[in-house]
């Protein structure tokens, strides 16, 4: 009878994790080089005076003290903000409602969710494209309003300075609306049905249930929503393009189309790489605390 | 045996045939990439294509819709190694970057063959040669200082063409009251610019321009000239009509070709779209210089065409036949009677193309005249910034005069 003798703990380890290590080092490469690498680069190319081609000189920080007087960029910070808190909101919010709209059981059930999900189909550039025909005064939705009758009816919100950026909010919340919807949909339809049921017997208002029942069960789902939004924030730049070009005169500026028409057409790598650093850093500012209070100390004492 | 012998002959025929004609194929082959995707543009650069297919090339075309996407397509491929045979540019400090990182061929021996020295002016030999050798073959001048209008819609309006922006401005309740939109106009940043330059050539004077854009002279910005010239610039807001932010520049020429508006402040490459409609200059439309026929700058711009740099000699061949064509005077003037454009050549003869051109020839052999636009005298980067302070400007109704011009002179300063 042969008993088979355990392997040395050390030696068990290292065999059974390194075919796992092995399949890890191409995205290990990945993370590395292409990630971090290259943002590395970008922080490095913002503190020379590169024109079109990188130049390794050191300028300080010259770009950022541009970067900082120049209207255009501050202009297309106050954007993103207010187009990330609306944006967000919007969708969260929007997205429930139509959740909690199909999972009460209703008729073509199937066909609604496809209706709504839909949009989220198109690219952010046809999005922008049918959006500005549509909000357009002398083609889309005013004109339409006005022939038929209302003829003192304005929705000028395109071509309007101060409004432009709710135009893109809109635009945008109607496309990934649909998004958020079929992820809280999933979360809901794995709400147990004895809590209904329970909730029906104690007597507590429908509402309530979802306020302080549903919510707290959706939270990751809630967490995986926020940051695939947070994402689609920051790089948002195809949508102001197409919708707006940025335009009236800079009023719908966001940080990513800075960077782009620095990078290219403007051939001022130096400036463009500067806006992308100070990107970086507030992602990373935004994102630390959050970090910190889910895997900080307090979590390992607990 | 028989039959084994003569497939084996076919064979090495169709081999050799094969051979050959892939030879002669890559050896003539030029791929272009250009931005002229507009009716009357695409008819401009068919004329190219055909002329070089004739001379025994193949035209491969890779037109990319929007200059700002043309150039850099081109320049990312240029950069990144696969450059194509040839691209298109503005006449100016453009591919200043391009030429400097090398990667541009000289044409010096096309240019001495062909005597482009005798026959450009002055200001267009300047553009396009770097450190004394030619880099870029110019293909035409765009006056970009003019105004075109429907006649049919001035006449039943009752009004005469204007020549000068105050003209302008005193025409323009007459022609809203008539139903129409006085001035056409695409709101985009670029035309934005293009218009404040414009009316400061023909507002401020050519001294005024030159001083303020080709030696960047911050005093000329903060004087009272300069104050005056953004006055009747903001004043032209009352002329064009709320759908015209993001409007194409083409929609705009349409709606002037079609009646709806009566003037546009536009290049002649507008003219191309005005022949593509079928209609004469001098009867259903006409052209004016800005600031009149007789005395207003020309204010010149233009397409070249650059070719990077290549080991293929088969390349190397293309790419001397496409400068060569370009220049030739029959080419000249077949290209530029479909762009709206004139030849770059002053010893063409023009009598055949219209009165607008005309026009434009005889401003053209006045020095005083050749005015170069901002692409010649200033970079992307701070005609870029100067841009972004005048489209603020234009779509803000309430910003004040002073803030713009502190605005400007700033611009100015950060830029370089």
């Amino acid at each position: 009878m042969a008993i088979a003798l355990p392997l040395p703990a050390r030696r068990r380890r290292l065999s059974r994790r390194l075919p796992v290590m092995l399949a890890l080092v191409p995205a290990a490469f990945a993370v590395i080089v292409v990630y971090l690498g290259c943002m590395l680069w970008t922080v490095r190319l913002s503190f020379t005076s590169s024109r079109m081609l990188p130049i390794l000189d050191f300028v300080g920080l010259e770009q950022y003290a541009r970067l900082f007087g120049n209207a255009r960029f501050l202009i297309s910070v106050q954007n993103v903000v207010i187009f990330g808190a609306l944006f967000m909101l919007g969708c969260l919010v929007l997205g429930f409602l139509l959740a909690v709209f199909i999972d009460q059981r209703v008729r073509a059930e199937g066909a609604l969710r496809t209706i709504y999900l839909y949009p989220h189909a198109l690219s952010f550039i046809v999005t922008g494209l049918v959006w500005q025909w549509f909000l357009n005064p002398t083609l889309g939705l005013q004109k339409l309003v006005q022939d038929a009758g209302w003829a003192s009816f304005t929705f000028d919100w395109l071509v309007n300075r101060e409004m432009v950026i709710y135009t893109l909010v809109i635009a945008g919340v109607w496309q990934s609306a649909g998004l958020i919807m079929a992820i809280l949909l999933a979360g809901l339809r794995g709400v147990d049905e004895d809590l209904w049921k329970a909730s029906r017997v104690d007597g507590i208002p429908t509402w309530r249930v979802y306020v302080s029942v549903v919510l707290p069960i959706l939270k990751p789902m809630l967490i995986t929503s926020t940051v695939l939004l947070a994402i689609a924030v920051v790089k948002v730049y195809d949508l102001v393009v197409a919708m707006t070009n940025g335009g009236p005169g800079t009023a719908s500026e966001v940080p990513a189309k800075f960077v782009m028409d620095h990078l290219f057409e403007r051939a001022n790598v130096g400036l463009a790489t500067a806006c992308a650093t100070i990107m970086l850093v507030t992602v990373i500012a935004v994102l630390a605390p959050w970090f910190y209070a889910q895997y900080g100390p307090a979590k390992r004492r607990a | 045996m028989r039959a084994l012998r003569s497939l084996l002959m076919h064979g090495a025929a169709g081999v050799v045939i094969a051979a050959g004609l892939a030879q002669s194929a890559a050896a003539q082959e030029a791929e272009v990439i250009h931005w002229w995707t507009s009716g009357g543009e695409s008819a401009a650069v068919k004329v190219f294509a055909e002329q070089f297919e004739e001379a025994g090339g193949t035209w491969v075309d890779n037109a990319v819709a929007g200059g700002v996407n043309a150039r850099t397509a081109g320049i990312n491929r240029i950069v990144g190694g696969d450059p194509p045979t040839a691209m298109q540019f503005n006449t100016g400090l453009q591919f200043d970057e391009v030429v400097g990182n090398g990667f541009l061929r000289d044409l010096e021996d096309v240019a001495a063959a062909g005597n482009w020295r005798d026959v450009l002016p002055e200001a267009i030999i300047k553009a396009t040669t770097r450190e004394n050798k030619f880099y870029a073959v110019p293909v035409n001048i765009h006056g970009q200082s003019w105004l075109w209008y429907n006649n049919e819609v001035l006449e039943q309006a009752g009004v005469e063409p204007p020549s000068t922006y105050e003209e302008m401005l005193e025409v323009g309740p007459k022609l809203k009251d008539a139903g129409v939109v006085p001035m056409a106009f695409s709101g985009e940043p670029n035309w934005e610019r293009f218009l404040f330059n414009s009316v400061m050539l023909a507002e401020g004077g050519s001294d005024l321009y030159l001083d303020v854009l080709g030696n960047k002279n911050i005093e000329a910005v903060q004087g009272e000239d300069f104050r005056k010239v953004a006055e009747t610039f903001g004043e032209l807001r009352d002329l064009v009509d709320e759908g015209s932010p993001g409007r194409k520049w083409n929609d705009a020429t349409n709606m002037v070709i079609t009646g709806q508006a009566a003037m546009q402040v536009m290049g002649d490459w507008a003219k191309g779209e005005f022949i593509a409609a079928g209609m004469t200059a001098g009867e259903e439309y006409g052209c004016t210089i800005l600031g009149g026929d007789d005395k207003g700058g020309y204010m010149m711009g233009g397409d070249v065409f650059v070719f990077p740099q290549t080991d293929d000699p088969a390349e190397q061949e293309a790419q001397e036949k496409l400068a060569e064509l370009m220049m030739a005077p029959e080419t000249q003037i077949e290209f530029n009677k479909k762009k709206g454009s004139v030849p770059v050549r002053l010893d063409v003869d023009v009598s055949s193309m219209d009165i607008c051109a005309q026009k434009g020839m005889a401003a053209l052999r006045d020095p005083e005249r050749q005015i170069p636009s901002d692409n010649f005298l200033t970079s992307p980067d701070m005609y870029g910034s100067l841009q972004d302070v005048i489209t603020e400007y234009w779509n803000t109704p309430s910003m004040d005069v002073e803030t713009f011009v502190e605005n400007y002179a700033s611009a100015m300063e950060a830029a370089s």
